[in-house]
């Protein structure tokens, strides 16, 4: 405690001004994907147990191939928001909670980053 | 981390068990949160029974008679036994609330009372709230302008008036903020719903002046945003207002600001 007063220890740092971009980026990801997820289902369902034939001819067509990347990368822009709130919830000690916080960002990056390479490869197969 | 178990010293155990009053027939027993710092010892929960018929319809009634009549040691807060002043704001039945306004006949069985949840206990029922306090005051809950003083007072029109209902009826009793699961893991920097829902009051009085800087100093993922719509500060606010509905519309306010 080291005799700080308590207005002292309310304002510690002070505001840092971010926080607002973070919310409303959640939000319109949110709503990105509750447009984007039904038109994945369709074609996903579809080739689904299929051959690689079909599945390839399902993700040549530009649209769906598009659409499945877009889903991509906003559900996991959207599943990285989700999740530093979270650990900024739950994690109290500095150090893991900077480590928590880069691990969140590289592994939805490379999950992805995967995702999308493995479309973008069937599509142009 | 978090932690979800009390530790050794805080885990409460079963304290005395009060006689019953002899002759009564309309007896309800209270298990009273019992805690005191200068023995040392954990804290206990004391079995009080209480005569209805002899005792107001209301919880503090009830807590006064024990105090006056079994055990002058129980400590708590009250003041105008009419819930307007915010002191008594305890945990009854497992719901915050204020004990001057929540009748004993809303719970049926054994009466359990502990403190506000998850704050420094200070004695029994009696919770620090200093840090709260000081959370109160960092939102500066007062007019701020900047044009010269009117000789008389700040205008406002009634439709600018009615905005502050719902609002201005806050009496700062902390049912809220101690109910706010995101207040409990984060208190010490989430400033939390009561502050909240007096920034917003502010934050929307047409005669207010410094709008821009009160939502500046809100901007901040600590401070604001560990808000989660939860609801439990809706669902236990005494008075029946809405925190949870503040927190959205300033949320809101830092949206449209930017377009």
């Amino acid at each position: 405690m080291g005799f700080r007063t308590d207005r002292q220890r309310v304002h510690g740092l002070g505001t840092s001004h971010t926080g607002a971009h973070h919310w409303w980026s959640q939000r319109l990801t949110a709503v990105g994907m509750l447009i984007l997820v039904p038109f994945f289902l369709f074609p996903f369902v579809r080739a689904l147990g299929t051959d690689f034939e079909t599945v390839r001819e399902i993700y040549g067509h530009p649209f769906n191939a598009v659409v499945a990347m877009l889903t991509l990368a906003v559900g996991f822009l959207h599943l990285q928001q989700g999740l530093q709130v979270v650990i900024e919830d739950y994690v109290h000690d500095k150090p893991v909670l900077v480590a928590m916080l880069v691990a969140n960002v590289v592994l939805c990056a490379a999950f992805a980053m995967t995702g999308i390479f493995a479309v973008a490869k069937i599509a142009f197969a | 981390m978090v932690e979800f178990a009390l530790p050794k010293n805080s885990r409460v155990v079963t304290g005395k068990t009060w006689p019953r009053p002899e002759g009564a027939t309309n007896v309800r027993a209270f298990r009273i949160y019992r805690w005191d710092p200068d023995t040392g010892e954990n804290p206990r929960i004391d079995t009080y029974f209480v005569d209805l018929d002899t005792c107001g319809p209301m919880m503090l009634d009830a807590l006064i008679k024990i105090k006056n009549e079994i055990d002058p040691t129980l400590t708590f807060r009250r003041s105008c036994r009419e819930g307007i002043c915010g002191s008594c704001a305890m945990n009854i039945d497992g719901i915050n609330t204020l004990a001057c306004i929540w009748g004993i006949d809303e719970v049926k069985g054994d009466v359990r009372i502990y403190p506000l949840p998850h704050m420094p206990v200070i004695k029994d029922l009696v919770p620090d709230l200093t840090h709260f306090y000081a959370q109160h005051a960092s939102i500066k809950p007062w007019l701020e302008t900047s044009t010269v003083t009117p000789e008389h007072e700040w205008r406002q029109s009634p439709e600018d008036r009615k905005k502050l209902d719902g609002l201005y009826e806050c009496v700062m009793c902390a049912c809220c903020s101690t109910s706010c699961p995101s207040y409990w893991w984060n208190g010490d920097r989430y400033l939390g719903p009561a502050a909240l829902l007096h920034a917003y009051r502010w934050i929307i009085d047409s005669r207010d002046e410094a709008t821009g800087e009160r939502l500046d100093n809100l901007d901040d993922p600590f401070k604001l945003y560990r808000c989660h719509t939860i609801m439990n500060c809706a669902q236990t606010c005494p008075k029946h207002l809405n925190p949870a509905k503040a927190i959205a519309e300033i949320k809101m306010l830092m949206v449209e600001r930017q377009m």
